[in-house]
């Protein structure tokens, strides 16, 4: 049923090695992703002329400089940004680099999810926090994060999945894990059934984080179980 | 002037071109009951709102015991504490149980001792009759349950003033009566207070004062027996028949 060449991949545990690199890419560049991207969307959505602090001018720079990157394809936003990545971590090649370039396009996608999610927040509890005299603080951390909680780890999913799928084009310019295997092994050496097996466990792990985001979120919504 | 809490000065409140209120003044003195009524679309909860700063105003001012509120106010959320709000739709904090939804100013805002403020908590429950629903999540309550908190959750603070902003408005009957019942308890303890309400009934029996507001502007002031017994002019009559049904079915099919 498979190929010499998978089997060959498969026993020195090239494999394997690829997907741990696709997982570790993909986390940690998350991770990374919202610590930039969280706090970005917050302010996007509180500094809005409608929001608790407004700040037009600033809203503004911050929503060019996000709409900037978002328009870019992540291919040739890649291509670009190597020298930063060069910058930030002393190399434009390998894996941290891959890091970088991820990071780059994914923190302002998570700020917009997280401002869309923000944003969901019924105006007239943020109102009643305010009536009561708190600040904008408290009002952030205690009424509108936990408020989107549930919207906020949908969203999370949704941005992971993504930057799984980034981490795959990462390959055409030097990153590893499964998309390299499928194009240097599958595509370029004709080996469809390693294409495959790259593709059923990408399936694999976007289930795995979709289940468990999906858990998450349904566990922290206090707002419709019975 | 002894014992005024809230002053409001020629008030003029606009939403770009349009005049939602013009020149409103009048006084709240302590313990005072007053409810505003008037047509929908009057501007009497833009007029609350205002109170709480929670709406821009273009001129004019409102002075809690002499301190201005303001929404660019460098005391804002000092004054804010002083001045307590119920809203419509009860803006209950969802993910939060009952407890936590009252706790959450006492504790942050105020920085009580969570022991003190939560005993408080519980004892103006079980005023309401809701000690049982302490740990309760707002989607388990009823709307006339949802709005007993709301209250209990603007009490906690002690405000000097308390607003409700048509806090029956979105109630099943028997539920309007439990909340008119909760405030009518306060109004006997002595709480200044300020209503917006279409419960022509009630606002005779809860005030000491009728403001009738029509157009965004204060047409009529008087004690609930010269409003509703003897209203002056035009449009309250008018508006205070809206109320009763005077004409009948003329085809009725005899039994």
């Amino acid at each position: 049923m498979f190929s010499e060449l998978f089997l060959k991949l498969w026993n020195t545990g090239i494999i394997q090695k690829g997907i741990w690199e696709t997982v570790y890419m993909t986390v940690l560049s998350s991770v990374i992703a919202y610590l930039i991207g969280l706090p970005l969307g917050v302010i996007l959505t509180v500094a809005d002329k409608e929001g608790i602090w407004p700040h037009p001018l600033l809203h503004r720079i911050l929503g060019l400089i996000v709409n900037f990157f978002r328009s870019v394809p992540f291919i040739i936003l890649m291509v670009a940004m190597l020298p930063a990545a060069k910058l930030i971590v002393g190399t434009s090649l390998g894996n941290r680099a891959m890091i970088v370039m991820l990071v780059i396009a994914a923190a302002p996608y998570v700020a917009r999810m997280v401002e869309s999610s923000l944003k969901e927040v019924d105006a007239g509890v943020i109102e009643a926090a305010q009536s009561m005299g708190t600040g904008n603080f408290q009002i952030i951390r205690k009424v509108l994060l936990p408020e989107a909680k549930p919207s906020l780890i949908i969203g999370a999913v949704i941005s992971m999945v993504t930057i799984l799928g980034y981490s795959a084009m990462a390959a055409t310019i030097g990153g590893t894990g499964l998309g390299q295997i499928a194009i240097s092994y599958g595509h370029q050496r004709f080996h469809p059934d390693i294409t495959w097996f790259c593709v059923v466990l990408t399936v694999v792990i976007v289930q795995i984080i979709q289940e468990a985001g999906n858990r998450i979120a349904r566990k922290t919504d206090k707002r419709y179980k019975a | 002037m002894p014992n005024e809490i809230l002053s409001i000065s020629h008030l003029t409140k606009q939403y770009d071109a349009q005049t939602v209120l013009r020149d409103i003044s009048f006084d709240v003195r302590e313990g005072e009951v007053i409810v505003i009524v008037g047509p929908s679309g009057c501007g009497k909860s833009t007029l609350l709102r205002c109170m709480n700063a929670l709406e821009d105003i273009q001129s004019g001012e409102i002075r809690l015991r002499g301190e201005p509120v303001r929404r660019d106010g460098s005391n804002l959320a000092e004054i804010r504490q002083k001045i307590g709000m119920v809203f419509q739709s009860y803006e209950l904090f969802p993910h939060l149980n009952v407890l936590d939804n009252i706790l959450l100013a006492p504790l942050k805002v105020q920085k009580r001792p969570r022991k003190e403020a939560e005993a408080e908590a519980l004892r103006l429950l079980s005023r309401v009759g809701l000690a049982d629903k302490a740990r309760s999540f707002p989607r388990q309550l009823s709307g006339g349950q949802k709005q007993r908190v709301a209250i209990v959750r603007a009490l906690i603070m002690h405000p000097e003033v308390l607003l409700f902003d048509e806090v029956t408005a979105a109630l099943d009957p028997e539920m309007v009566r439990e909340v008119l019942d909760v405030l009518l308890e306060l109004a006997d303890q002595g709480k200044t207070m300020l209503i917006v309400t279409h419960e022509m009934q009630f606002a005779r029996a809860v005030a000491d004062k009728v403001i009738f507001l029509e157009d965004g502007v204060i047409k009529e002031t008087g004690t609930p027996a010269q409003f509703f017994d003897a209203p002056k002019t035009e449009r309250a009559k008018e508006f205070l028949r809206t109320f009763s049904f005077e004409r009948k079915r003329t085809n009725n099919i005899a039994i």
